[in-house]
């Protein structure tokens, strides 16, 4: 016998649920009056620094219909690359920007819709740099272990061909369904990335 | 400065996820499972900034109320039901106590109606409980609220299904690579084996893990019934500083 490591086990997850707003976002489903304002509901003020950006989609399931019960949460640097958080390191994230957000799907329609800034370039451990990217997180009825995945940016050919996480996608055709492509709306850059949880466009999905 | 980022060492990769501990993303008896599991193997990625930090939830953000599901949504009085207070810690797989964790908490009401517009069960509506609550753990990683015992509910999954009492919960721990969601059931319920959703986790000791005991020196007397529910979110490696060099 040797010594016990004695370490815990992660509390094991369990689906959120169809009623995950009503903990997440209870404005949004019309419990108010218990807090002002949802939680993430707003990424960028006036004084954020970086180029404003619409990013926007759905999650779709294996039968083709988007689900209209989800919640995305995202993650992300601000716009010289640094996080909003206290293991940031190398520097000072703007504090005009929190880099978190989260939005539920459309109950109507599926489509989600984050207002964000662009993000910086972010190192990898080896010190490459990474392509810009956003960190997402997806919880649903029916998804019993939430969902990591990230978004890339369509206009960000040369980074995206040297970012490392890309490379490692054996599937060259896989690599697209991270790919988010970038369209003018009403004059404000949009990035449409949808999230397909089955099928031929399955999206790359993380064990991080 | 945060509560969190001092006062814990620790800031590297985490560990790996035990995906066996964790109930599969295609699990039929589960059947909304069915559509929305993915079904390619996931990309493994050693972990970098984008998901060893996160963002810092601070007490300043809670209302005096957001623990207390009694009183945050009350209009005419107390909601009816058992009275209950949750409470618990916040570690890591290392033992450790997790600061200023940000818990939210979502139910049904005592009959097992949620307040939802697509929630089709025919229990009431409680007028005076929404349902919802959140706080933040303290320098030891604790954590408390007060509600109501929520009922068990059926739900369209198989013909005659249904939910044991249980509340939901979202942890959002210092780094985008916790996040957790999981339920909370109640010690004694013979429903909770009989759930699919609860039989998605494929072990035993694991499920054992989300039923949270009754703790009878916490009762209030002639006032609410206590339950203890520890929460662990992953560990995580130590990042080496020049100044600390013989480690943490």
């Amino acid at each position: 016998m040797v010594q016990s490591l004695d370490r815990l086990k992660e509390s094991p997850s369990q689906t959120a649920g169809p009623y995950v707003h009503i903990g997440c976002t209870p404005n949004w489903v019309g419990i108010t009056g218990v807090w002002d304002e949802d939680l993430g509901s707003v990424l960028v003020t006036p004084e954020t620094k970086g180029e404003r950006i619409v990013v926007t989609g759905r999650v779709i399931d294996g039968s083709g219909n988007p689900l209209k019960d989800a919640l995305l949460e995202i993650w992300q640097a601000d716009a010289a690359g640094f996080h909003n958080s206290p293991a940031e390191r190398r520097g000072k994230a703007d504090p005009a920007f929190k880099g978190w957000g989260r939005q539920p799907t459309d109950g109507t329609t599926g489509v989600y819709r984050f207002e964000t800034i662009k993000p910086g370039p972010v190192p990898f451990p080896d010190g490459r740099p990474m392509a810009p990217h956003i960190t997402f997180w997806i919880v649903a009825r029916g998804i019993n272990v939430g969902l990591h995945t990230r978004l890339y940016f369509g206009d960000e050919e040369a980074a995206n061909a040297a970012d490392p996480l890309l490379a490692r996608i054996e599937n060259r055709a896989r690599v697209a369904t991270l790919i988010a492509p970038r369209t003018l709306v009403e004059g404000v850059p949009t990035y449409t990335f949808d999230i397909h949880l089955q099928g031929d466009r399955e999206t790359v999905f993380l064990d991080i | 400065m945060s509560d969190q980022g001092s006062s814990h060492q620790r800031d590297g990769s985490f560990y790996q996820r035990d995906r066996d501990w964790h109930p599969p993303a295609f699990f039929p008896a589960y059947k909304t499972s069915v559509l929305r599991s993915p079904r390619q193997a996931l990309l493994s990625l050693g972990n970098t900034l984008s998901e060893m930090t996160g963002p810092v939830f601070g007490h300043d953000m809670l209302g005096p109320l957001d623990n207390d599901l009694i009183r945050n949504y009350a209009k005419t009085g107390d909601p009816i039901g058992q009275r209950i207070i949750v409470s618990g810690r916040v570690l890591d797989e290392d033992a450790r106590p997790l600061p200023g964790v940000l818990v939210e908490f979502w139910q049904a009401n005592a009959g097992g109606r949620y307040r939802h517009k697509k929630e089709s069960y025919l229990a009431a509506i409680d007028p005076n409980f929404g349902g919802c609550g959140r706080t933040i753990t303290d320098a030891e990683g604790r954590y408390t609220f007060r509600t109501i015992k929520p009922g068990a509910y059926p739900w369209p999954n198989g013909v005659n299904d249904w939910r044991p009492a249980h509340i939901h919960f979202s942890l959002f721990g210092h780094a985008f690579a916790q996040r957790l969601i999981t339920q909370m059931y109640f010690e004694g319920d013979p429903m909770i084996w009989q759930c699919p959703i609860v039989r998605s986790i494929p072990d035993d000791k694991a499920i054992e893990r989300l039923v949270a005991a009754l703790d009878r020196e916490s009762c209030l007397p002639m006032d609410a019934l206590a339950y203890k529910f520890d929460i662990v979110l992953r560990g995580r490696r130590s990042t080496l500083f020049e100044n600390r060099k013989e480690g943490n």
